[in-house]
């Protein structure tokens, strides 16, 4: 007899279990859609939080626009459509990786041409200096100089 | 040998300017790629009578403004004083986009600050509002006769804003 209640509310705490469980089910019935979906967003900026994707945002906005690609690709329109879509609306700035055009030409040579700006004087310092004379340099002693030494030094720079 | 010590100074100054311009700029409002293009197409409710439609071409012909406000929007409230003041001139037609509200909500807003608006459209979902690339409410844009839009202010619209933007494009564009 309690054998049987026992059993009894055992399932019953099993059905209830499975109804739990039944609710937390990812809301994605499309495992690969939604991974899409998530591709695509992690391109797009948000507007509203301009340093996260839409796919990292929860901001209105975000959402909805992750509803839009969802829908948009659920119909069969490709990756690269849907990112137009994006920018016809919101302008380039909605996309992550900016494309290569001749207003963004700074933005993407920019680092190259400060790395070789910089590349350039350190390569023309060093060929002056290494065409100097040795008595234009400080001598290598390691201990410190006397203050007298420090006075003669202050009138060289001078 | 004078190059060594004005070179420096000339990048320094140069910094100086490039550091002082982008203080000023606001990283939010982003240029929007609809001006001087077609205002996208719609089909909404009013805001006020669900059985009425309006449409994108029902406009044409006429300047008009559309401004998109929310009830539950804050920066709303700043800039309404401004568009009763503004509807007062009796210029041109100026069309709400209620965004992502309830209808009870929008009305009861409109009833307690007062209506500037000819007619508000219904954009429950914000779907128009992605079609005319609103990402901060509030927004405002100028429309032409052709259905183009000329004219996009992100965030409230000021005084300083109608008197020295908006009105006298409306005047050139009416002209």
């Amino acid at each position: 007899m309690h054998r049987a209640v026992l059993g009894l509310l055992l399932t019953a705490s099993l059905v209830l279990n499975a109804a739990n469980a039944a609710e937390a089910v990812p809301a994605a019935a499309d495992p690969a859609l939604e991974a899409r979906v998530m591709r695509v967003a992690a391109e797009l900026r948000c507007l509203v939080c301009q340093n996260q994707t839409i796919a990292d945002s929860h901001s209105g906005l975000a959402e909805d626009l992750r509803r839009e690609v969802r829908e948009q690709l659920r119909r069969g329109v490709s990756d690269e459509q849907v990112v137009q879509y994006m920018t016809d609306r919101y302008g380039d700035f909605v996309r992550y990786r900016p494309p290569f055009k001749s207003s963004t030409v700074l933005l993407w040579a920019g680092p190259a041409v400060l790395l070789l700006a910089g590349l350039a004087t350190l390569f023309f310092v060093l060929r002056r200096r290494s065409r100097l004379a040795a008595d234009q340099f400080e001598p290598d002693d390691s201990a410190w100089p006397e203050p007298s030494a420090l006075g003669d030094r202050n009138e060289r720079a001078r | 040998m004078r190059l060594r010590y004005l070179l420096p100074l000339a990048l320094f100054v140069l910094l100086v300017g490039f550091l002082g311009v982008g203080l000023k700029l606001d990283p939010r409002e982003v240029p929007s790629p609809l001006i001087g293009k077609p205002a996208p197409g719609f089909a909404l409710t009013r805001l006020d009578d669900e059985a009425k439609t309006i449409r994108r071409e029902d406009l044409l012909g006429q300047v008009w403004i559309l401004n998109v406000w929310a009830s539950w929007c804050a920066a709303c409230r700043d800039e309404h004083p401004h568009l009763v003041a503004f509807s007062r001139t009796k210029s041109v037609p100026l069309i709400g986009l209620n965004y992502k509200d309830t209808r009870p909500a929008g009305l009861g807003w409109l009833a307690r600050f007062g209506n500037p608006y000819d007619a508000s459209l219904f954009d429950v979902d914000g779907r128009v509002g992605i079609d005319f690339g609103v990402y901060g409410v509030p927004e405002t844009f100028v429309i032409d006769k052709q259905g183009v839009i000329r004219f996009k202010q992100i965030g409230p619209v000021t005084p300083d804003v109608l008197e020295k933007r908006i009105v006298p494009l409306l005047k050139e564009l009416n002209a």
